[in-house]
């Protein structure tokens, strides 16, 4: 039985009924990672769609001519800080999907550095995820995942994946990095799928 | 985010095996450097610990603590030397 | 005794800097500590939260004291309430010590370099504290690098082990105190050549501190002839 520390509150955290279950409200947004930052230059920079017909691939301005619209979310970290009211700019899966071909129905997200993360295709589509480039009015932090990363608001943020490179379609849902380690194949902050 | 040492990898470990794990020396399964794991990058992901060879780069082991379980994967490294 | 938590009581808290604190607590149970290893600190609040940090000990004996030395991080969770709230009676949980690799025993043989970067004085400061307890004849060379003097941990203790055995440095980044030889500025390799115990001596060395910090000093020292392996490293994190 842990003994309590007179005094001690930690973070500054609400339970807010509106936040998914076990979820607190933080206003700071922590910087972590599975890995070193990778260093990208936008003018280098390419996103890929592998599917079973081949790859489609675009340039940063490639990629921004889909056309790119405002988001303004809340997202869930499975550590259990959730921050309302995000704001970002991107591009939404649904544009990019609108011009690739597939049978299939999941999807494995590829960072550059290594990460994956895996999810049903439907959870990418009718404006459920977009390819973000910019937070709160700036270019996307290389420590938040810029220049570039997933937003995918209705799942746990682990799900989102940061410095994203492509995405590969498969027929199955596969693990990818923290689902082969004991996290939820899915990932539903509403129903608390955190770990297996 | 910036990485630590391995050797911050002791006390979570210590729940785990009842040596000090930092002090083991690890092949890694990729390149096949062999160091002790103090040396190793560990990345705190909230998630769960990652543990990266320092020569690599690439995922030595992973930790993901909770309430009813901790997942290790070791599949990362080639083979462990403990210390007597 | 290693894996489980044990309560620890403070009795006595000293302000060492603007921002840091060097706190005793009574550990019944704890059988004492080697040079160099480090505790994991838990605090649990009414509601049922819990933080866990990592701290280098300062002492190094076998006694039930463990003495701590905190610096506060600007966004910190854990170090703002054990700098500025913790009160003498209060209790935290510690579990270790910790880690086998970086630490000094007074068996070891050879000379040793110590290398701090800010508060990653520390466990240093426990390897000069265990050198001094006994009474060794093993050269200790320590290079302490702070922004400027009053940032600096257990400044005068470190300064009175001084003597033909322990021969103490400082590195002052932001601002050198009047008359001092060498301009406020960042460690560099002339430094490390002009300051630190030569490679063909082929100490071991211990570089502590901020990430940053302990990059470049390893690679500096690597670039002087150190053999990489007889440099070992605690990166505390951040920039």
């Amino acid at each position: 039985m842990a003994i309590i520390s007179r005094g001690f509150a930690g973070r500054s955290r609400e339970h807010n009924p509106e936040l998914p279950p076990g979820q607190y409200l933080t206003e700071d947004f922590p910087v972590l990672s599975a890995g070193p930052t990778p260093e990208l230059d936008t003018a280098e920079w390419t996103f890929t769609v592998q599917t079973e017909n081949g790859p489609t691939k675009w340039n940063w301005d490639e990629l921004h001519d889909l056309g790119v619209e405002d988001v303004h979310t809340d997202i869930h970290c499975v550590t259990r800080w959730s921050k309302l009211g995000t704001s970002w700019r991107g591009i939404p899966l649904d544009a990019i999907f609108d011009k690739v071909e597939t049978e299939r129905d999941f999807v494995m997200q590829y960072s550059y550095g290594g990460y994956t993360t895996n999810l049903p295709l439907e959870d990418l589509l009718d404006g459920k995820a977009w390819v973000v480039s910019e937070f709160e009015g700036e270019p996307l932090d290389p420590e938040h995942g810029g220049p570039a990363r997933l937003l995918v608001p209705h799942l746990y943020f682990w799900k989102s994946a940061k410095w994203i490179r492509g995405l590969i379609m498969q027929d199955n849902d596969e693990p990818g990095f923290w689902e082969q380690n004991g996290y939820n194949m899915y990932g539903d902050p509403w129903q608390e799928q955190r770990y297996w | 985010m910036q990485p630590i040492d391995g050797n911050a990898l002791a006390g979570p470990l210590s729940e785990l095996f009842r040596f000090d794990l930092t002090e083991t020396t690890g092949e890694c399964r990729h390149c096949g450097d062999t160091t002790v794991l103090a040396r190793a990058l560990v990345y705190p992901d909230p998630s769960g610990y990652v543990v990266r060879c320092s020569a690599c780069g690439d995922v030595l082991l992973a930790i993901v603590s909770t309430e009813k379980r901790t997942w290790l994967d070791l599949s990362g490294i080639a083979g462990l030397q403990i210390p007597q | 005794m290693v894996g489980s938590w044990h309560v620890g009581t403070v009795v006595a808290t000293n302000t060492e800097t603007p921002t840091g604190r060097s706190i005793v607590f009574d550990v019944p149970g704890w059988t004492g500590n080697l040079a160099g290893q480090h505790v994991d600190v838990r605090l649990s609040a009414p509601d049922g939260y819990q933080a866990v940090r990592s701290y280098s000990i300062a002492s190094a004996d076998a006694s039930e004291r463990v003495q701590l030395a905190v610096d506060k991080l600007p966004d910190g969770e854990v170090s703002p309430y054990l700098v500025d709230d913790l009160q003498v009676g209060d209790q935290v949980e510690f579990r270790g010590p910790l880690g086998g690799w970086f630490v000094w025993r007074p068996t070891d043989v050879g000379p040793v370099q110590l290398i701090a970067g800010g508060s990653g004085a520390v466990p240093l400061v426990a390897m000069a504290r265990a050198h001094a307890a006994a009474q060794s004849n093993e050269d200790f060379r320590m290079l302490y690098s702070v922004r400027e003097a009053a940032d600096a941990f257990f400044a005068s203790e470190l300064q009175s082990l001084a003597n033909e055995h322990f021969a103490l440095d400082w590195i002052y980044t932001r601002k050198a105190p009047e008359g001092a030889a060498r301009p406020a500025g960042r460690i560099t390799a002339d430094d490390l050549a002009r300051l630190a115990l030569p490679a063909t001596s082929n100490p071991l060395v211990f570089v502590c501190g901020p990430t940053g910090f302990v990059e470049t000093v390893a690679s500096q020292l690597v670039e002087l002839g150190h053999d990489p392996q007889r440099v070992k490293t605690e990166r505390f994190g951040g920039k």
